[in-house]
């Protein structure tokens, strides 16, 4: 089921400049690997070798933190907006 | 009050249910922009202070002992009062995307400011005052995303504040910056009362940082990591430019309160979470309203076009 992902600056020179891209899935943790199989380049910046989500990354469906949720269990439906975002500092 | 620091704390809550989508939920903001400073950050800056002196690494009305604080502005601005009162010298580093009234509040309180690079955002002031901390070892860095003297003043008295003038509340939202603000107050009353929610709202700031190399120039503020933020936070959520603004102007027409841009993405989380509240059970949101609105005057945040606003916003940082 194609998902729509909303990339950061930092991400879309590996996606040909994109910010948003459309990958299959139907958890978080499928639609990541389908992102990360399609751009390579992006594989160990979002998800770290044993598979986890990259310790600073954010991952949102639909603007919610999946780390909050099911993490990378979150089920994903067509429609939903996954977002990675880098961990920034405010204040 | 013999000081302006003793000014410091004790803010106001309104009620602003106007705003709330159902009608079991109540929303209540606790005014942080009535603080001497204009924002939460004066208790930050007094309790990161205090700390130092405590620690005998201060001395006070020693004017030539220097601090070094990477700020977005309020903390800055929060350290510049109590640096003025207390004799210290004051240097911020700070991204030069910030709005033009944190900036002129800064050097009318006579802080020095170090400029960091707007595309590195907040994370590259951080970098360049650990840098210039490693280089100056005679400058003081209170660093208020490493130092536990944060969060301990909201666990202090932000939160007991809370618990004592509206003892009814079921969920926390605030702002994610530092996380200080979220680890003190929701700690507190989650020890009151377990079953609140701790909700935290942060803005899309990583998504346009353009001077980020790779995502291992992230950042998480080591308190958030230290005390356990993860496990204490209930939820997490991301609340982008145009509906930030378009609450903070309902603020102001709908309820009469004229709060900043981070309160509006605040009052947009606690939406969300009121929202979801079941039917047929009450609730009590209460959301900290990070500072009022005077400092975005110039951002036009009440008076243009929303889509140039929303535009400008995405360009400054606001939190």
């Amino acid at each position: 089921m194609p998902v729509a992902v909303r990339l950061p600056t930092v991400l879309r020179s590996q996606a040909g400049g994109r910010a948003i891209v459309s990958v299959d899935g139907s958890t978080v943790g499928e639609v990541l690997r389908s992102l990360v199989t399609e751009h390579p380049g992006m594989g160990e910046q979002v998800l770290n070798e044993d598979g986890t989500l990259h310790r600073f990354v954010n991952v949102y469906v639909n603007d919610d933190d999946v780390r909050y949720l099911s993490a990378l269990e979150t089920p994903v439906k067509e429609g939903d907006e996954v977002s990675i975002l880098p961990a920034v500092a405010g204040g | 009050m013999r000081s302006v620091l003793d000014l410091i704390g004790e803010t106001p809550m309104v009620e602003v249910s106007q705003l709330s989508p159902n009608p079991n939920v109540r929303l209540v903001l606790k005014l942080e922009g009535r603080n001497p400073g204009g924002s939460v950050k004066d208790r930050v800056a007094l309790a990161l202070v205090e700390q130092a002196e405590a620690d005998g690494i201060l001395e006070p009305g020693r004017p030539d002992q220097v601090l070094l604080e990477p700020t977005s502005g309020n903390t800055g601005i929060g350290l510049a009062l109590v640096a003025r009162m207390k004799g210290y010298h004051l240097k911020v580093v700070l991204p030069t995307n910030v709005s033009v009234e944190r900036r002129q509040l800064l050097e009318v309180w006579g802080a020095e400011i170090i400029e960091s690079p707007a595309e590195e955002g907040s994370n590259g002031a951080v970098r360049m005052a650990l840098r210039l901390a490693e280089e100056h070892l005679d400058w003081h860095m209170l660093y208020q995303y490493g130092n536990t003297a944060n969060p301990a003043i909201h666990y202090r008295t932000t939160g007991p504040e809370i618990w004592r003038d509206c003892p009814e509340v079921t969920h926390l939202v605030a702002g994610l910056g530092t996380s200080g603000t979220l680890l003190g107050v929701g700690r507190y009353l989650k020890e009151q009362k377990p079953a609140i929610e701790v909700w935290a709202v942060e803005p899309p700031a990583g998504e346009r940082v353009d001077g980020l190399r790779s995502l291992d120039d992230g950042f998480v503020p080591p308190i958030f990591e230290e005390l356990g933020g993860a496990q204490l936070l209930d939820r997490k959520t991301v609340v982008r430019p145009r509906e930030s603004i378009e609450v903070t102007r309902r603020l102001l027409t709908e309820a009469g309160v004229f709060v900043g841009i981070s309160t509006g993405a605040t009052v947009a989380g606690a939406i969300r979470c009121a929202k979801q509240i079941r039917p047929g059970t009450t609730g009590v949101v209460v959301a900290i309203s990070a500072d009022d609105g005077w400092k975005y005057l110039s951002t036009g945040a009440w008076t243009d076009d929303l889509d140039v606003v929303t535009k400008r916003a995405e360009n400054t940082i606001y939190f």
